[in-house]
């Protein structure tokens, strides 16, 4: 009976103590608990951030998560006033909106060492609302076209610096010999507002379509929308890789890399790592030009930041605020180049960085990923006016659920599943109907 | 000939069992060799089964990169906490519904299961503003008794399955010799449910152990288990599969080596009383 008794007393006092470790989990003063998400300038920020830690003394939690998992999260704490974040990284399609909702800490007031000017106005615009910059831009990135220059010169033809989707599909077809494993081009196709709608989104705007009109009124079933739709079938079916319904950026990524590629129009923040001969079985081989245009050269080519924000549950939102002005200044780009050499400074957001030779040397397309940045105007993204600003994307809550249906159903049409008809009449129901839903349109 | 045909018929269910057994364990193997890849190994296509340079850089740079500990103890705390909390409330409930059934015992057992049927996000919102009013966001205690409720209907029916099989004339005769009702449970009750209720527990740990969607939606840095530090190795840009792999594998080594361990009363926790 004792001994009984003994091993229930025990097992209370086991539970007792687990119950009690449970509650030992609380902030502690100027700590600063940080969300941003898992890709490598994220992972150089964390590496060199105890050089903030020491010069301030304080403190950083990193909770690193994968990107659609911290959209929900951000999104629940942030909507709830939750507090769990004093910083939290967002991209340039939620800034403005988080912003609007007064959801964000306006960051217009670093001071003069911070050298706003210094930011490309095309960045510093995609990240302001209301006349108030609600994240700073940590990297930025458009979209370009990757090309094998030996391939080219094998088969004798010119990659001109400003190609046509025409040209490209001419390009790939002369390349395409799925024998060797070689493909004509590779392209996203996997179904997500920021996957194969950020090529198909670019495409269409090449071709002289918008989503909506001036008042609202979705333009998917249009001859442009159909058009470019007609095309993206059918160059990825001739000439693409296979699987190319289920592939995202990392899937071409790493085919480019290994050479399965013969053009491939992805981020302009791959091209560090296509350049980079550890990562890289063509780097030495590949060729950068302009995003592909072909009726129109407007939105032709994505704009993208991630930028870093402060909530405004933040209980250390002064503290937050200084590590913002460091993680994002010149002198962090800098420290970058010289710990982690210059090809890994973070690209896209500073003239001070492309003014840089070091970088220059270092990164050889860094001018045409400049340009591309520079001509990216998310708020004129079309040929025709829009009602609407972002340039592969809609900024307004809305899109989410409309860019995420329509490419599941681009995929469809890529798949062969569906024509390319069908899936924009479709599209353009499911549009009609979340528009007039939300009180857009009647 | 009979003997020939046993044989053969042998072979083959052994055949069969390896086939099924191979399915069904090979993620796990396929995540095991993937995290001794290189990043461009891992996604080599065609895929390399055995034939690749072995490296364990992968498991040095997650623990260089995250506190391993720190979220294996939080992982401990939750699971174990959740389950014994459960345990606490489902055995008087068990109990009682299996040997002083009333009449609505059977609606109340089938009420229990049906909230198992909504879908966790359902809950979110409720659930994160409640934690967020008792100041136990990113709280081991808002995990371990959220998912000591979300456990409790699974809990309280395995524990009533087993209870049923206990003759209830026993806990009569524990009566007659004068033993009132927390002795009759504590020291009649108990020691003859041990198997069922160490099945219970075992399972419970591994699902808790296992859960993603609570433990990532309601952890920042301090309370995040092992679930949050795979999460962190996901991407959609750049390569991860192999480091994912190193951590995943990090993640379900312990509960891995528990199960083995304690296979013989799984099966016979989860088995029991199916066949009569």
């Amino acid at each position: 009976m004792f001994q009984k008794l003994t091993k229930s007393s025990g097992m209370t006092a086991l539970a007792l103590s687990v119950l009690a470790g449970a509650g030992a989990g609380t902030l502690q003063a100027e700590t600063l608990t940080i969300a941003t998400v898992n890709n490598a300038d994220m992972i150089i920020m964390q590496e060199l951030s105890p050089k903030w830690e020491k010069k301030t003394g304080n403190k950083l939690n990193w909770v690193i998560l994968e990107e659609n998992v911290l959209r929900q999260r951000v999104t629940t704490d942030i909507a709830t006033n939750g507090g769990t974040y004093d910083i939290i990284t967002i991209g340039a399609y939620e800034a403005p909106l988080w912003g609007k909702n007064n959801w964000l800490v306006s960051l217009d007031d670093f001071d003069s060492s911070y050298n706003y000017d210094d930011i490309f106005p095309t960045v510093r615009n995609g990240l302001t609302a209301d006349g108030h910059l609600y994240a700073v831009p940590f990297y930025a990135e458009s979209s370009f076209t990757f090309y094998r220059k030996d391939l080219f010169k094998a088969a004798g033809l010119t990659m001109p610096v400003n190609p046509t989707w025409t040209q490209i599909e001419e390009f790939a077809a002369k390349l395409h010999k799925p024998d060797q494993e070689q493909y004509g081009i590779c392209l996203r196709g996997k179904a997500g507002w920021g996957d194969n709608m950020a090529v198909f989104g670019t495409m269409v705007n090449a071709f002289g379509g918008r989503w909506f009109d001036m008042n609202w009124k979705p333009e998917l079933d249009s001859p442009e929308w159909l058009n470019a739709l007609t095309f993206y079938t059918d160059i990825v079916q001739k000439y693409g890789a296979p699987g190319t319904p289920n592939n995202g950026h990392n899937e071409n990524r790493a085919m480019f890399a290994s050479g399965k590629c013969a053009i491939w129009v992805d981020a302009t923040s791959a091209a560090g790592y296509i350049y980079n001969p550890k990562e890289s079985s063509v780097a030495d081989v590949t060729g950068f030009a302009a995003a592909p245009s072909e009726v129109s050269e407007k939105g032709n080519g994505w704009f993208w930041a991630w930028a870093l924000s402060v909530p405004k549950s933040s209980k250390n939102e002064d503290v937050a605020k200084d590590f913002l002005a460091w993680a994002t200044s010149e002198e962090y780009v800098n420290l970058v180049g010289e710990e982690k050499g210059w090809v890994a400074a973070p690209p896209g957001t500073r003239k001070s960085t492309y003014a840089n030779s070091d970088y220059i040397k270092a990164a050889p397309f860094a001018k045409t990923v400049q340009k591309q940045i520079l001509s990216a105007d998310p708020a004129n993204p079309s040929a025709k006016p829009v009602p609407y600003t972002g340039v592969q994307f809609v900024a307004i809550p809305e899109f989410q659920g409309i860019g995420t249906y329509v490419g599941q159903m681009v995929s469809a049409s890529l798949a062969g599943t569906m024509s390319p008809s069908e899936v924009l009449k479709a599209s353009q129901n499911y549009a009609r109907q979340e528009m007039t839903r939300s009180g857009y349109i009647k | 000939m009979a003997r020939q045909v046993t044989n053969r018929y042998r072979v083959l269910v052994t055949l069969a069992a390896w086939c099924v057994a191979l399915t069904l364990s090979f993620p796990i193997i396929w995540t095991l060799l993937t995290s001794f890849k290189t990043e461009i190994e891992a996604i080599a296509s065609p895929p390399k089964f055995f034939s690749f340079d072995w490296t364990i850089e992968n498991y040095f740079i997650v623990q260089e990169r995250s506190d391993y500990f720190h979220h294996f103890w939080n992982s401990v705390v939750i699971a174990i906490g959740s389950t014994l909390l459960a345990l606490v409330i489902a055995i008087p409930a068990a109990w009682s519904m299996a040997f002083v059934p009333g009449r609505r015992t059977k609606d109340i057992l089938m009420w229990m299961l049906s909230t198992k049927m909504m879908p966790a996000v359902g809950v979110l919102i409720p659930i994160y503003l409640l934690c967020k009013d008792f100041g136990l966001l990113d709280s081991r205690i808002a995990l371990v008794t959220i998912l000591m409720l979300m456990n409790l209907p699974i809990v309280i029916w395995m524990l009533f399955t087993y209870l049923k099989e206990i003759p209830g004339e026993i806990l009569e005769a524990a009566r007659m010799d004068g033993a009132n009702l927390k002795n009759e449970i504590l020291y009649v009750l108990v020691p003859m449910a041990v198997p069922g209720i160490a099945s219970t527990l075992l399972l419970n740990v591994i699902l808790s152990w296992n859960e993603s969607f609570w433990t990532l939606n309601l952890t920042g840095a301090n309370a995040a288990p092992l679930t949050a530090f795979i999460a962190s190795y996901s991407s959609p840009e750049g390569l991860f599969y192999a480091k994912l792999s190193a951590a995943s594998i990090m993640a379900i080594a312990p509960i891995l080596i528990l199960g083995w361990f304690s296979q013989k009363q799984l099966v016979r926790g989860l088995t029991f009383g199916a066949v009569k």
